[in-house]
């Protein structure tokens, strides 16, 4: 399990290496048990917004319940210099003593800078970015690998389809989304040989009307499963629903948003996190730098079948999901991308393989393109 | 936005100087009396605002008093604080420039945003073949330039189509915003992308070196200065110098201008050129001393943030400057209100819209009272 | 009827009817107000108000059309709210207008946060295109009446405005309000009431972002669309009826995007979703000209004050 490997290297690395670290993961105990850590959680969007935010949101009442952790929680805060003061201002005014960052954008310089800033406090950020040679080990990261979620989608979605084309409805081409289309067409190629994933990039996270357009122009091509990531999938899966085809959801369950073509969806577990989080500030212990996981670790789940999923599809689906707790690879080469039919997978990767965090490609199978 | 359309009362109320000749010796006092009355009804304003939105919060069952107290903490009542404040106020100062300076020749233009992306785009862009090459003041120097001059070709272009093709400034400026922000995502998350930052399509990093600091003995970098002095110099631009005279005869009354023989065309495409500079520099700063690279984060908001700044300090460069600051201060304040009275952030947009409506609303009450009433100020319509 | 191109020229289609008519509710709403003489640049917050109330009303009622009219209601509020402030002298419009963007969008986030996740009842869609045996054409004529009441409005309106007494009185006072002062016209009145009716239009238009589509409220609704909207009345050149031109080439160019990527054109998509603004910008440039500018423009309108 990656999670406990990364704390058995956390561990192992803070009774080696730097005072700092050594200095807060101990003064953050006696503070927790004094009874007046103050958390600070930074959400890039709102905190109800049915989607990202929200997940996370919902999760963090694990931490709110541990005895003596106060939370302060600050939401739209976008992904400019007005993260980084936001985050002093909490140390600074809140005397917040751990930053939980929840936004990928957030990283890149700003957890990174304010947490060379304030070395006594302790930063995580959700998104697998921590790089334990360059950055500072008051810093980390915990992520829910959703990949492998949609790939149980794909799997479902795979002996759903009856025209071989599945729709997704994409924000914008970063590496988790990526991942998240490739590991559908995977899913849909293991029980359909000729399934094809179709990709619709909208540009934003949230741009209601144009997720409906997109999810429209999927439908009008042929598409009949229809699964995304933007923010709020309600959009696309009702504007599908309405259209009469299948969906898979995205981020949390929107199964009663499609009661006849709903057939499963990824959603992130962040509570396992949240709450390993909660159980170690209760315990007095230093917290991981790296956190992450997917099926293996309990991070990431699929909402229950709807009533698009056939017998065969459950199965198949049920079967998969064993497959994942038990580790077995969804990237196994060779595969090529769709754009110059380079092999980009040339072996059998680990689901958890940082290789696979640096993904810039789709996946021969997949029409659409990154730029 | 039309040409018949004469603005003369703000031209001979809060652009030239009260009294143009005669100073005597009471001169100073009658000046500061005048002047109290630009301090005390924006006082009014918001304490009216203040009130307005305590009887919201009761209305949820929260404390104003909590309220009043967050406001000061977060804002102003630190050094932290302030210089939170300052850093939030430093882009808002160069994209109201870019919103003040063409209204005093009588155009809208609402594309900061557009200007601000694309600069920030362009300065990040040229640098990163220097990077690593050439010395970090000269790429420092390089990347500033290219930052100003799109921008400035930017809203040129909607300053030139609003000339010579009679293209509506206001609209132009608008799509241009859109597309600008179309051909840097274009290029960011394509051939300009760093592939080692798989989770937010950039450019390559600049690098530690290469960034702009902070001033000296502050937390605030120095795109808040450059907005100081821009403010400073363009007021004497506008003010004290034959091209903002004659800008300001055309912001007056265009067909007048023509007919005295201003070369009208080339003061609008000028006017408009120096606002797309203004936000191009805004967009140099968030490359240069705070992002590091150009990316999607560009796109703020800032740009359209500045208008609302402009309309506020009534177009006037010099009131920019305290306009921003304030408008800085409530958002970094909104966050400590978010965080300590358990609000959403609608909250903090409900107050800033209160806020903002009262202060327009204010402005009828000026001239209304006796007490600030002087020989100077009876010109002013 | 499946070939690359009738697939994009239906979507444009379909894209045309649906995205359209927020953008015409607004345009058309804002139109009347212009021609009186002022402008109402907070109808992006009165559209996001208009969306919020109608699905929070919708899902509390079990009315759709219940729904609709309070968000209009709502959309009058603001709408008299910018009338009233700036009938004071020295007030400017335009700045009040964004002051009241801010201000409605935070209400409409304030108290839309419960409705967020809930699903209400929807306007239903009328199936005009049930005749035909493509189902692509079939779903892209799937039409919502709250299009022909939007067609209908801009039509009436912009009769009402060249042959009644009401139309020329809007008319004249926005074309010179010391004229209309002169024969007797209570200029603030006209104009309260012109706002007014601009925010009630422009708060229908949200009704359909909320309620027919893409149907949900969310706080990224709108992104925009209002402001956008103002803007294509310049566009439009202060005709009602151009207005809904306007609505319909750039919901029809929307769907370019989409459209072109689903046929396998993904190259560039960014600009393809650029569409809109390319093209609105393009016919600018094409058709304006230096003299002509200034002819359908209400003479009291000032932006620049």
């Amino acid at each position: 399990m990656a999670s406990v490997e990364f704390t058995r290297r956390t561990l192992l690395r803070s009774s080696a290496a730097g005072a700092a670290g050594l200095a807060f993961g101990f003064g953050g105990v006696r503070r927790a048990l004094a009874g007046d850590l103050t958390i600070g959680i930074v959400y890039v969007g709102a905190r109800d917004d049915f989607g990202w935010n929200q997940a996370h949101a919902v999760a963090m009442d694990a931490l709110k319940q541990v005895a003596g952790v106060k939370v302060v929680e600050e939401e739209n805060v976008p992904e400019t210099d007005a993260c980084a003061k936001t985050m002093e201002s909490m140390i600074n005014l809140d005397g917040a003593g751990l930053i939980l960052a929840t936004s990928f954008g957030y990283y890149t310089p700003f957890v990174v800078d304010v947490a060379k800033k304030y070395p006594k406090v302790e930063f995580r950020h959700a998104a697998p970015l921590w790089n334990k040679d360059k950055d500072p080990k008051n810093a980390g990261s915990y992520f829910g690998y959703l990949n492998q979620a949609h790939y149980i989608d794909g799997v479902a979605a795979g002996l759903c389809t009856k025209s071989n084309k599945i729709g997704f409805v994409a924000a914008k081409p970063i590496a988790s989304v990526l991942s998240n289309i490739n590991s559908v067409l995977l899913g849909a190629r293991k029980t359909n040989p000729n399934a094809t994933v179709q990709v619709i990039f909208t540009g934003d996270w949230s741009l209601p009307v144009r997720e409906a357009e997109a999810a429209n122009a999927l439908v009008d091509a042929g598409c009949d499963v229809v699964t995304c990531h933007v923010d709020g999938p309600k959009v696309v899966i009702e504007t599908a629903e309405k259209r009469g085809v299948k969906t898979c959801g995205h981020n949390a369950s929107q199964a009663p948003l499609a009661p006849k073509g709903f057939i499963t969806g990824a959603e992130y577990k962040w509570e396992t996190i949240y709450k390993q989080y909660a159980a170690e500030l209760g315990k007095g212990q230093p917290l991981p730098n790296m956190l992450a996981g997917g099926y293996e670790g309990d991070m990431v789940r699929n909402t229950p079948f709807g009533a698009g999923a056939s017998d065969e599809a459950k199965k198949a689906a049920l079967a998969a999901i064993e497959d994942l707790k038990a580790k077995k690879p969804i990237y196994v080469g060779p595969l090529k991308d769709n754009k110059t039919g380079k092999i980009v997978i040339d072996k059998a990767y680990d689901n958890l393989d940082p290789y696979l965090d640096q993904m810039d490609y789709l996946l021969e199978g997949v029409i659409g393109s990154i730029t | 936005m039309d040409s018949g359309a004469p603005a003369a009362g703000e031209v001979s109320g809060a652009v030239l100087p009260a009294a143009p000749s005669e100073r005597a010796a009471s001169d100073l006092a009658l000046r500061l009396r005048a002047g109290s009355e630009y301090v005390a009804i924006p006082a009014l304003a918001l304490a009216i605002a203040a009130f307005l939105f305590s009887l919201f919060l009761l209305a949820i069952g929260k404390s104003p008093i909590d309220f009043v107290d967050n406001i000061w903490r977060g804002g102003f009542g630190s050094g932290f604080s302030f210089q939170n404040t300052l850093q939030r106020s430093a882009p808002l100062i160069l994209t109201a420039l870019a919103v003040a300076i063409p209204a005093r020749i009588g155009l809208i233009m609402i594309g900061g945003e557009g200007a601000l992306v694309l600069g920030g785009f362009a300065s990040a862009a040229i640098a990163t073949p220097m990077v690593g090459v050439v010395a970090p003041w000269l790429t420092l120097i390089v990347m500033a330039s290219a930052g100003v001059a799109v921008g400035a070709l930017w809203i040129g272009l909607a300053g030139f189509l609003r000339y010579a093709r009679g293209v509506n400034e206001t609209i132009s400026s608008l799509l241009l915003t859109y597309i600008g922000v179309a051909i840097m995502n274009f290029f960011v998350e394509g051939s300009l992308r760093d592939l080692s930052n798989p989770n937010k399509p950039s450019t390559r990093p600049i690098g530690e070196a290469y960034m702009v600091g902070k001033i000296p003995g502050t937390d605030v970098h120095w795109g808040f200065l450059a907005g100081l002095i821009l403010a400073v110099g363009l007021q004497i631009l506008m003010t004290r110098t034959t091209f903002g005279f004659a800008a300001r005869v055309t912001g007056g009354n265009m067909r007048a201008a023509l007919a005295q023989g201003l070369p009208v065309g080339k003061l609008i495409v000028a006017c408009a050129m120096i606002a797309g500079a203004c936000a191009g520099l805004a967009g140099f700063y968030e490359v240069a001393a705070i992002q590091g690279r150009a990316n999607a984060s560009l796109a703020a908001g800032y740009g359209f943030t500045g208008i609302l700044v402009s309309f506020l300090a009534r177009h006037n460069p010099l009131a920019i400057v305290p306009v921003a600051i304030l408008f800085g201060g409530l958002v970094a304040a909104g966050g400590l209100i978010q965080r300590r009275m358990g609000l959403p952030d609608a909250t903090v947009l409900v107050l800033q819209g209160l806020i903002f409506v009262v202060l327009l609303t204010s402005e009828t009450l000026y001239g209304r009272f006796a007490i600030f009433k002087t020989a100077a100020s009876k010109d002013r319509t | 009827m499946n070939t690359p191109l009738a697939i994009v020229l239906i979507a444009m289609l379909g894209g045309a009817i649906r995205v359209s008519t927020p953008f015409m509710f607004v345009a058309v709403g804002e139109c009347l107000t212009e021609k009186s003489g002022r402008i109402n640049l907070g109808l992006e917050g009165t559209l996001v108000l208009g969306a919020m109330v109608a699905y929070a009303g919708s899902y509390r009622t079990g009315s759709p059309w219940l729904g609709v009219l309070l968000a209009g209601l709502a959309g009058s509020c603001l709408g008299a709210m910018h009338g009233v402030i700036c009938k004071l002298p020295r007030v400017n419009d335009v700045a009040v207008g964004i002051a009241m963007m801010l201000f409605g969008t935070g209400v409409a986030f304030f108290f839309g946060k419960p409705y967020i996740q809930p699903t209400a009842p929807r306007l239903v869609s009328i199936p005009l295109g049930a005749w035909s045996d493509n189902a692509d054409l079939g779903s892209a004529l799937n039409v919502n009446p709250l299009f022909f009441v939007g067609v209908l409005a801009a039509l009436a309106l912009g009769w009402a405005l060249r042959n009644t007494r009401w139309g020329l009185i809007v008319r004249t006072v926005g074309d010179s309000a010391a004229a209309a002062r002169a024969i007797g016209i209570s200029v603030d009145l006209v104009r309260f009431l012109t706002t007014t009716a601009g925010g009630f239009l422009a708060g229908i238009g949200g009704a359909f972002l909320s309620l027919s589509y893409p149907g949900s409220w969310n706080q990224g609704l709108s992104s925009g669309q209002g402001l956008m909207a103002v803007a294509l009345v310049i566009f439009a050149r202060w005709s009602p009826e151009r207005c809904v031109l306007a609505a319909l080439l750039f919901g029809g160019a929307g769907a370019i995007g989409p459209a072109l990527q689903s046929i396998g054109v993904t190259q560039g998509y960014y600009f393809f979703n650029a569409a809109p603004y390319i093209l609105t910008l393009g016919i600018m440039v094409a058709t304006s000209s230096a003299k002509r500018s200034a002819r359908d423009i209400p003479g009291e309108l000032a932006m620049a004050k």
